[in-house]
């Protein structure tokens, strides 16, 4: 069966260890974390994790099921019909076309977020798959350290 | 009231009915055990190794259907119970086991006999918790017992730091549990069920497949009367042993890697899979792409993540057992015509004439096989057996005449050497009108010997009947088979004097090396009735068979007479 991307989004209970029984339930069933964020949801005793996998039908199917298992876990949804954004920060000696890189991060709904005397940081938020084309094409200005924030997702 | 942590613990055993905790104190757990000292509201069993005393809670809790209650102490407390947490988890045994905990101001610093518990226990429980204020221990307790049970069962671990267990807090135990995040789903779905039913009297070639959570949740009547009345033949899994009973005429027999000619075969040329709460275990179905490969299949089971998880489900059906199978009995009456399978069922006798279960009595050493049936005709249905774990607990899967759920106990999903002495004690408290003998082997009856000494305490006069021979039988068995016969150090003809092992802990042993001696040592240790050990020498070089190998098709079985020992 072809492996396909997945992002899975956890609605959990705030409590201690919940993390651990996720990245837990992974790495004990040897199912693929591509990325992984989580981040408290305003005014309730939930978090939501968004997790992207790489997996057969089934194996996607086993996930959400066994995730679903877990007593803290209240909801677990599976969809391709997810909006997806990812942000990175990307750090740039300050001797490359500034110019340049500023059109480039401008073009991925993005800005320079901090300037200092050696290096200029970038910022960018746009879809994965742009995401990837935004890190190709930097490859040029000599990037110094590339930091991505993992996918977030939120249902159509 | 007010009162301390160790004291809200006593007082939830207590509301939650427990009777009998097994346990070993210790330092992080002491102001528990102080607290268990003066209650008389539950009896504490000393074990003698905290993963007997968690084997002894999984034996109690698996014959009387309650949940099994363990107590510990931090550190190697722990760690020596890890083995028994993850026998029940695999077995879905609903537990509640209680650690001690190092003070929560130590918690992190490598303090003495500190080990990160929850950690640890996270993989092989279905939930656990680290209590880190006494006013969330009734909540706590109750969850627990509540998660342990409900759904698709297992064991839940709570970890108590000591100063926790110190703590003074108003207590009320509360009287319901409201978990949002866990709603277990128990009642199928209507039209799956009938959709199912459609099915079943539409096929030619049907069979139950039957699992141990019919046993869990408590639905053998239910399964019995929904076989008479259709008329089905059935293959049982290990864990199902005794749903139904070993006479009944539409019972082919276990299936899987030791099952029967019979019941793999018709396993391979059924048309229709009934799954009643089975897992289709490695064990079970051999090579998963010839496992029933002509069949549709109906798959019930309270944990959807059961269903389609290793053979693809066309009838999946998520809910208790008990119900689906009541409803689908109220359907079938209309539906289900049992002459519609006759032939179907003379196909399987004939499976089973052709080769049925046997051994060869063809030495003048007495055969393990022997021994079970000996038992059975003798005991039959007075006797739990519970087993440890190797040849003697295939053998006796297959030859004991199970007459009754809840009869059978046994290490199937982990196969945990040394379960069967301390789990047998466990049933025995459970069960004291019966006789609790306990099928173990000269490896595995080493693996929790010091339990002797707890039998004796608490007069609990489990019979260990050690099918002796002087091999870890059932690796020898695959060494001889697969590696060409290099008996890998597996050969254990260096043994204590099991009699006198016994005497010297104050229990009875015998030595049995013919079927008379056999017949005198079991009525006498039953007259005793003190724990004993009876050493029978058995036949050596005896394998399981019928026997698909590990990754086979479950039709291509070594059997009897291909397969002889030189």
């Amino acid at each position: 069966m072809q492996d396909e991307r997945r992002v899975i989004s956890v609605i959990v209970a705030n409590e201690a260890s919940v993390l651990s029984r996720i990245s837990g339930l992974f790495s004990a069933r040897g199912y693929n974390v591509v990325s992984l964020t989580v981040a408290p949801i305003p005014d309730s005793e939930y978090s939501r994790l968004t997790i992207v996998t790489m997996g057969s039908v089934r194996v996607i199917e086993q996930i959400t099921k066994q995730l679903h298992k877990l007593i803290p876990v209240l909801r677990v949804t599976e969809s391709k019909e997810m909006i997806e954004k990812e942000m990175v920060l990307v750090k740039f000696p300050i001797t490359e076309d500034l110019s340049d890189i500023s059109v480039l991060a401008n073009a991925y709904n993005g800005k320079i977020a901090n300037v200092s005397e050696d290096t200029i940081i970038v910022m960018i938020a746009d879809e994965p798959t742009r995401v990837e084309h935004f890190l190709t094409a930097i490859k040029r200005f000599h990037p110094i350290e590339i930091v991505r924030g993992g996918t977030v997702a939120i249902e159509r | 009231m007010q009162m301390s942590g160790a004291q809200m613990i006593i007082e939830a055993l207590i509301a939650e009915d427990v009777n009998t905790v097994f346990g070993y104190p210790g330092g992080a757990i002491m102001n528990v055990y102080d607290e268990i000292y003066k209650q008389n509201g539950f009896e504490h069993i000393l074990a003698r190794h905290e993963q007997a005393a968690i084997h002894a809670a999984e034996g109690y809790s698996k014959v009387t259907g309650k949940v099994g209650v363990a107590m510990i102490t931090s550190g190697p407390g722990f760690t020596n119970a890890v083995t028994g947490l993850a026998d029940a988890y695999m077995d879905s045994i609903p537990m509640v086991v209680i650690s001690g905990q190092v003070p929560m101001s130590l918690i992190g610093t490598d303090a003495f006999q500190e080990i990160d518990a929850v950690g640890i226990s996270r993989s092989c429980t279905k939930h656990n918790y680290l209590v880190t204020d006494a006013k969330d221990l009734p909540r706590i307790l109750k969850e627990a017992f509540y998660i342990a049970a409900s759904g698709r069962p297992g064991p839940v671990h709570v970890d108590v730091p000591k100063d926790v267990t110190a703590q003074i807090e108003e207590f009320v135990y509360p009287e319901s549990v409201d978990i949002p995040t866990y709603k277990p789903h128990t009642k199928g779905n209507k039209r799956q069920i009938r959709k199912a039913v459609d099915a079943i009297a539409a096929a030619k070639r049907p069979l139950f497949y039957l699992g141990g959570g019919i046993i869990n949740a408590n639905a053998a009547m239910e399964v019995r009367e929904f076989v008479k009345m259709t008329g089905i033949p059935a293959v049982e899994t290990f864990m199902a042993r005794g749903t139904l009973r070993y006479d009944d005429p539409l019972l082919i027999s276990m299936l899987g890697m030791h099952g029967s000619y019979a019941a793999n075969m018709a396993m391979s040329e059924t048309d229709l899979v009934i799954g009643l709460g089975a897992r289709f275990d490695d064990r079970v179905t051999g090579k998963l792409s010839e496992f029933a490969k002509h069949a549709g299949v109906i798959h019930v089971d309270i944990d959807p993540a059961s269903i389609s998880k290793l053979v693809n489900a066309d009838y999946p059906i998520v809910g208790d057992v008990k119900g689906v199978v009541e409803e689908m009995i109220e359907l079938a009456k209309e539906s289900v015509d049992p002459e519609r399978y006759t032939p179907w069922v003379e196909t399987v006798d004939h499976f089973d004439k052709l080769h049925p279960l046997r051994y060869n009595e063809d030495t003048a050493n007495i055969k393990p096989q022997w021994v079970i049936e000996r038992v059975g005709q003798l005991l039959g249905d007075d006797a739990n057996i519970s087993t440890d774990v190797g040849q003697h607990q295939m053998w006796a899967a297959q030859f004991y005449p199970f007459t009754r759920p809840r009869q059978w106990i046994s290490s199937g999903g982990l196969g945990t050497m040394g379960f069967g002495f301390p789990a047998a004690i466990g049933v025995k408290r459970g069960a004291m009108d019966k006789i609790s003998i306990n099928f173990t082997g000269d490896g595995s009856i080493l693996m929790n010997i010091q339990e002797l000494m707890t039998a004796v305490e608490k007069k609990l006069p489990v019979i260990n009947i050690i099918l002796n021979n002087n091999y870890l039988g059932m690796v020898r068995q695959w060494q001889t088979l697969f590696y060409d016969k290099r008996h890998a150090e597996t050969d254990l003809s260096v043994q204590p004097d099991f009699v006198m092992l016994a005497q010297s802990f104050g229990g009875v042993g015998y030595v049995v090396r013919t079927k008379e001696e056999f017949d005198a040592a079991l009525k006498d240790a039953i007259e005793k009735n003190v724990v004993a050990l009876i050493d029978v020498k058995v036949e050596r070089l005896e394998n399981v068979l019928p026997m698909v190998p590990s990754g086979g098709s479950l039709f291509n079985m070594m059997l009897l007479e291909n397969k002889k020992e030189s």
